[in-house]
């Protein structure tokens, strides 16, 4: 109760003196600043980045293969029936094979370059009912190849369709013409992000198909693979492998397999490593800071000596001198630390605007930031207020 | 005014008195088992002095300098009674601020017995010879030592501050003491906003707050042009007529006539003594 206003006189104390050295103030605090701003920017865009790609890996889901099956000069991709085998192998769900090509479309009268035409199997489509924003997906019968409807994604929509509702609206794409039934977030699929680059105009979907069709090429070079969900990931890989070396005559890189679950693995490793990295980056900063802090305390004890020895002389016990002086390195490196707080999260949205990826606030990296400046001011205001507190009264009073 | 003045005073002393009864009955019951006992806390014993409110026996102080020992008091004996105003007079060199901060508890004697208001300050570690100076003593320096970016209510708030006095009653005190120094209408004042005389009262008002056994004045005036250092004079003239012990240390004479009692320090060595060089 008592303490509590030597806290608060301390506490005002601190302020005073900060105001009354603005500018030796803010420099002490720039070393904090920079460590606080450094952790939180460096921690937050790195969890907004991969929170953003682990989220579109696990979209697709764990047990997911992506193949690439470019085969041979002989037998370019895979034919329907080596499709037809790899679903047959037990322990795969589905077999999406899909194909895509960078065209051009034409609405309203105008010729947009840089359209991703995206073809993708009927089970692709059920899998993915839940990214239709408006409208509605392919039915069963639209996918046999003859059809006229689409599906475009928002980058389409807002770039060609400029923004009016795209459901119904009639596009041209590499001369056919179709109808658009639906609207999909193209952010959440990988595809959609692969393909989503600045200059892009977005991306129109159709069946499988009407793209083999469309581009007279009837072989397969690219398919995702599903397993199912209790299958032996390992057993099942085998056995693909074995189908696709048959279907190329065991032919050298004919083919490669993307696991992406073994990928968001790798990823979570790297995210480790990122972070303890940049952990001690902050630890190193945050040193440098605390050095800062504790000149600018020693400097301010031996200024103040004779206030020193007076408070000593009218009944300050020792201990309550050491309070003081810490109770000022703390409120030293809060303020740096609030404000280095700020600086980071501001540095965050920037570098998430820059990397196009979201801006999630991590509380845990505020809190880390507050309690590693409120920890700097105690370990480095300690040894100052420790030295405040040992002086001689005498001699403190008779300094000048 | 006077009156007033008086009655508060007799409350504080009444206060004083209700607030060691408890302790000197402790201290009597402790006496009786063990008389020679060293107090182990700062609960120390208290004898009834009586009068007495400060003795000093073979008081002496030695500095080491290396290869010589320095013998700045030399068994020093001095007895001072409640609400005399006793005056210490000495060239700089002879040991009086040695002496004050003997008194004043800034300092331990090498050897000798010091008794501050029947309590024995004998080694005792930093903090508890703070919290006797807390107590006990209320300084008046001569370049007046006010905290140059608190207000005149802060400074005179410090003391009971550290002496853990309720916010409550701390505003009562430093507004009473204020009054008493009447300096009530500068109580927001900063201390570069006040004149010199009024910055010494303010440190006197500091001083008193706590209600010092001793108000201990290291050459109040000495930073002061004569027509302020006479009203200062003036203003411990009237606190102690309202009962206050006052030990002023002075190199001054005419200064050390003020008070009602001289005691010269020359060399390390003291003697009772009435002017008689000036």
């Amino acid at each position: 109760m008592h303490n509590f206003s030597i806290v608060r006189q301390s506490v005002r104390m601190a302020l005073t003196n900060i105001r009354h050295n603005k500018l030796r103030s803010f420099l002490t605090m720039l070393g904090i600043m920079i460590g606080v701003a450094a952790v939180i920017g460096l921690v937050t865009i790195v969890q907004s980045v991969t929170t953003s790609i682990m989220d579109q890996f696990s979209g697709l889901g764990a047990g997911t293969l992506s193949i690439t099956a470019n085969g041979t000069s002989l037998k370019q991709g895979l034919s329907n029936s080596d499709l037809a085998s790899l679903s047959e192998i037990d322990g795969v769900d589905a077999v999406c094979p899909s194909a895509s090509v960078t065209t051009y479309a034409v609405a309203n009268a105008e010729i947009y370059k840089h359209v991703t035409l995206d073809g993708e199997d009927f089970s692709y489509f059920q899998r993915n009912k839940n990214q239709i924003q408006q409208g509605r997906t392919f039915l069963e019968n639209e996918t046999d190849g003859y059809t006229d409807v689409c599906l475009v994604d928002k980058t389409f929509a807002t770039k060609v369709l400029s923004g009016q509702n795209p459901i119904g609206a009639t596009v041209t794409v590499n001369g056919y013409q179709f109808q658009v039934i639906g609207l999909y977030s193209d952010s959440d699929s990988l595809t959609g992000q692969m393909t989503d680059t600045s200059s892009s105009n977005g991306t129109v979907m159709i069946p499988y198909k009407n793209i083999q069709r469309m581009t007279g090429f009837y072989n397969t070079t690219f398919l995702t693979v599903f397993l199912k969900e209790n299958a032996d990931q390992n057993e099942a890989e085998h056995e693909i492998r074995a189908v696709l070396n048959n279907a190329f005559n065991d032919a050298d890189n004919s083919f490669s397999i993307i696991n992406l679950s073994s990928l968001l693995d790798t990823m979570n490793s790297i995210k480790g490593m990122l972070s303890t990295m940049l952990g001690g980056i902050a630890a190193i900063s945050l040193v440098v800071g605390g050095i800062g802090i504790m000149n600018m305390m020693l400097v301010s004890v031996s200024e103040r000596t004779k206030e020193i020895g007076l408070r000593k002389a009218l009944g300050a016990e020792p201990v309550r001198i050491q309070m003081q002086f810490l109770i000022e390195s703390i409120t030293l490196s809060l303020i740096g630390g609030a404000i280095g707080i700020v600086l980071g999260l501001v540095i965050a949205a920037i570098g998430a605007a820059a990397l196009n990826t979201t801006f999630h606030i991590s509380t845990g990296a505020i809190l880390l930031g507050a309690g590693f400046s409120a920890g700097v001011g105690i370990l480095f205001g300690w040894m100052p207020a420790r030295r405040a507190s040992e002086l001689n009264p005498i001699d403190a009073l008779r300094a000048e | 005014m006077e009156e007033e003045n008086k009655t508060e005073e007799n409350k504080i002393e009444e206060s004083k008195t209700e607030e060691k009864k408890p302790e000197a009955d402790g201290a009597e019951i402790e006496k009786a088992k063990e008389p020679a006992a060293p107090a182990p806390n700062q609960e120390e014993p208290r004898e009834d002095t009586g009068d007495e409110i400060l003795r000093m026996k073979d008081i002496c102080k030695d500095y080491d300098m290396g290869n010589e020992v320095l013998h700045v008091l030399k068994s020093v004996c001095l007895s001072v009674r409640r609400g005399e105003f006793l005056a210490i007079l000495g060239p700089s060199g002879s040991g009086k601020s040695t002496l004050m901060n003997i008194i004043g508890c800034l300092d331990v004697p090498t050897s000798g017995d010091y008794w501050l208001d029947g309590r024995h300050i004998a080694d005792e570690d930093e903090t508890s010879l703070a919290r006797i100076r807390s107590r006990e003593i209320g300084f008046v320096f001569q370049s007046f030592n006010l905290l140059q970016r608190q207000n005149a209510f802060e400074n005179v708030e410090l003391p009971l501050i550290y002496a853990n006095v309720p916010e409550k009653e701390r505003r009562q005190r430093v507004d009473e003491v204020l009054e008493l120094v009447g300096l009530s209408d500068k109580r927001e004042n900063m201390p570069n906003q006040l004149s010199g005389g009024q910055q010494q009262r303010v440190a006197i008002a500091r001083a008193i707050a706590n209600r010092p056994a001793i108000l201990l004045a290291d050459e109040p005036t000495g930073a002061l042009d004569q027509h302020t250092g006479a009203q200062v004079m003036e203003l411990f003239h009237q606190l102690n007529e309202e009962g206050n012990t006052i030990i002023m240390i002075t190199h001054d004479p005419k200064i050390a006539s003020h008070a009602k009692r001289i005691v010269r320090i020359l060399d390390g060595e003291i003697s009772e003594g009435a002017l008689e060089d000036a």
